[in-house]
């Protein structure tokens, strides 16, 4: 029966080594690759503008506990901008295999949360709005380049 | 051998990916509701726009499935216009039933739209034939959607003193259950579902992180505290630890899910009409699982209903993504009268 294993997307740690090298390295990267793909899904229609008002001026900050990643970004006059570290209005925290099990739509964040694998801090209202955008997302909208990843986990 | 009639399985949809979810996993119909507060999932980006319903009831219709509106919270006074007027888009966009809880809505749904079918939600707290025939009297309500509280043979006498369809409850989060009447989210925050729309609004929720704890307030009080390695529930009133007596424990309700695997095929010989699924407020990925696990079960049903056996890897795969620690039958085996 194996169509109803739901989780073949492993639950998997990175090595111990992983965030003690990369708290050496800049935090820049990461950030603005993210905030390059999320203006990319505005422009494409694929994140609906009229739900993104709710972020406008807001900070958040994604941390990848295991590979000891912190990306800060901001959403201003509706685009999405790496921010430098302060107090975001939201923090969300898990292991890098939560985060891609949650993006590839294998396990949704209340699963997360009640396992405690996904922490949320900061504005819990605004946390549902950032669930519910990423929720109400179509994916087979996206060009196929685009989604090769998240049809690839989708499999 | 046996054959009953396999019950409808109606999913929820708190969005478009939600709702395609559970119409390509099975569901026999899928429910949902409009942006606002006429409905009990009314929480932050959550639900439909009219664009966005038409497109699902389209999609639904495709396939061969029903589409059913929920409006179940009761009217603001004063405000009573914005209830009519989901009722009014629901008749509009085609939609095959919608879910009322509120008599007068009833009234106008009924008045207005006598095409229309009604089904009455959940939180009409209908738990007795009495008052489920008086709604279908003067209603004409096609469907009633038992509260949870009631035990399997409970459920059986309705049915058999009862012209009107029975739903139940098959998987999901549960709370106090006091369905319609529960008013315990507005000592802490002045809002409730029942004029909201929303249980414990994400806007008076607040989690702090502290080594070693997860602490979580509703309006500044505190509710509940969890280890590193317990799991966690919704951040309900009715699922807080408290302090009686000078033991500190769940007093009310815990933090569990209904899942009624193990009694499905006596459910299914009471002869319900249709077993639903909790979880509007849920992402696409629970809609897909719990859809595609109960369509199996109850196709397995349909096949040979003495010969079910349960697939251990459901149990694992509902359990997961259960809230809390827990998996219960609920009232439905409850051994008291």
């Amino acid at each position: 029966m194996r169509e109803f294993r739901f989780f073949p997307l492993s639950t998997f740690r990175l090595p111990g080594f992983v965030p003690a090298v990369t708290r050496r390295l800049p935090q820049w990267p990461p950030a603005v690759a993210l905030t390059v793909a999320l203006n990319a899904m505005i422009r494409l229609g694929v994140l609906p503008k009229e739900n993104l008002d709710p972020l406008e001026g807001r900070t958040f900050l994604v941390e990848v506990l295991d590979a000891g990643s912190r990306i800060s970004f901001a959403f201003r006059n509706g685009a999405f901008f790496p921010a430098a570290s302060g107090m975001p209005d939201l923090i969300f925290r898990a292991n890098l295999s939560a985060f891609l099990r949650l993006v590839a739509r294998r396990d949704d964040p209340d699963t997360l949360f009640f396992n405690r694998e996904l922490f949320v801090e900061g504005d819990t209202e605004l946390g549902l709005v950032v669930k519910n955008t990423l929720d109400a997302i179509e994916w087979p909208k996206i060009p196929e380049f685009a989604a090769w990843p998240i049809v690839r986990c989708r499999v | 051998m046996e054959h009953y009639r396999i019950p409808e399985l109606v999913c929820p949809a708190g969005g478009l990916p939600a709702l395609k979810a559970a119409v390509d996993n099975g569901a026999d119909a899928v429910y949902f509701g409009c942006k606002n507060e006429t409905n009990a999932r009314n929480f932050a980006g959550l639900n439909f726009t009219r664009e966005t319903m038409s497109e699902g009831i389209a999609y639904a219709h495709a396939r061969g499935r029903r589409a059913l509106m929920a409006i179940n919270t009761f009217p603001v006074p004063g405000r009573e216009n914005d209830w009519r007027e989901a009722i009014d888009s629901a008749s509009g966009l085609g939609v095959d039933a919608v879910l009322l809880a509120d008599i007068g809505l009833l009234d106008y749904a009924h008045e207005h739209y006598p095409e229309l079918s009604l089904h009455l939600s959940v939180q009409g707290s209908a738990t007795s034939h009495e008052a489920i025939n008086f709604i279908h009297r003067e209603f004409g309500i096609k469907r009633v959607v038992l509260p949870r509280v009631l035990t399997l043979a409970q459920v059986a006498q309705i049915i058999r003193n009862t012209p009107v369809e029975v739903e139940v409850f098959g998987f999901g989060s549960l709370c106090v259950m006091n369905e319609g009447r529960c008013w315990l989210s507005s000592y802490a925050t002045g809002e409730s579902p029942n004029t909201a729309g929303a249980c414990s609004p994400a806007k008076f929720v607040k989690w702090e992180k502290s080594p070693g704890w997860m602490s979580t307030r509703l309006n500044g009080i505190l509710i509940d505290r969890y280890t590193d390695d317990e799991r966690a529930g919704y951040p309900a009133l009715c699922k807080g630890r408290f302090e009686v007596n000078g033991e500190t424990y769940y007093a009310l309700e815990e933090p569990v899910s209904l899942n009624v695997l193990e009694i499905l095929p006596d459910i299914v010989k009471t002869g319900v009409s249709a077993i639903k699924v909790e979880g509007r407020q849920r992402s696409p990925a629970y809609v897909a699982l719990v859809t595609r696990i109960l369509r199996a079960a109850l196709d397995a049903l349909g096949r040979d209903i003495a010969g079910f056996r349960i697939d251990p890897a459901w149990r694992a795969d509902l359990a997961r993504i259960s809230e809390g620690a827990q998996i219960t039958l609920g009232a439905y085996n409850r051994p008291w009268r």
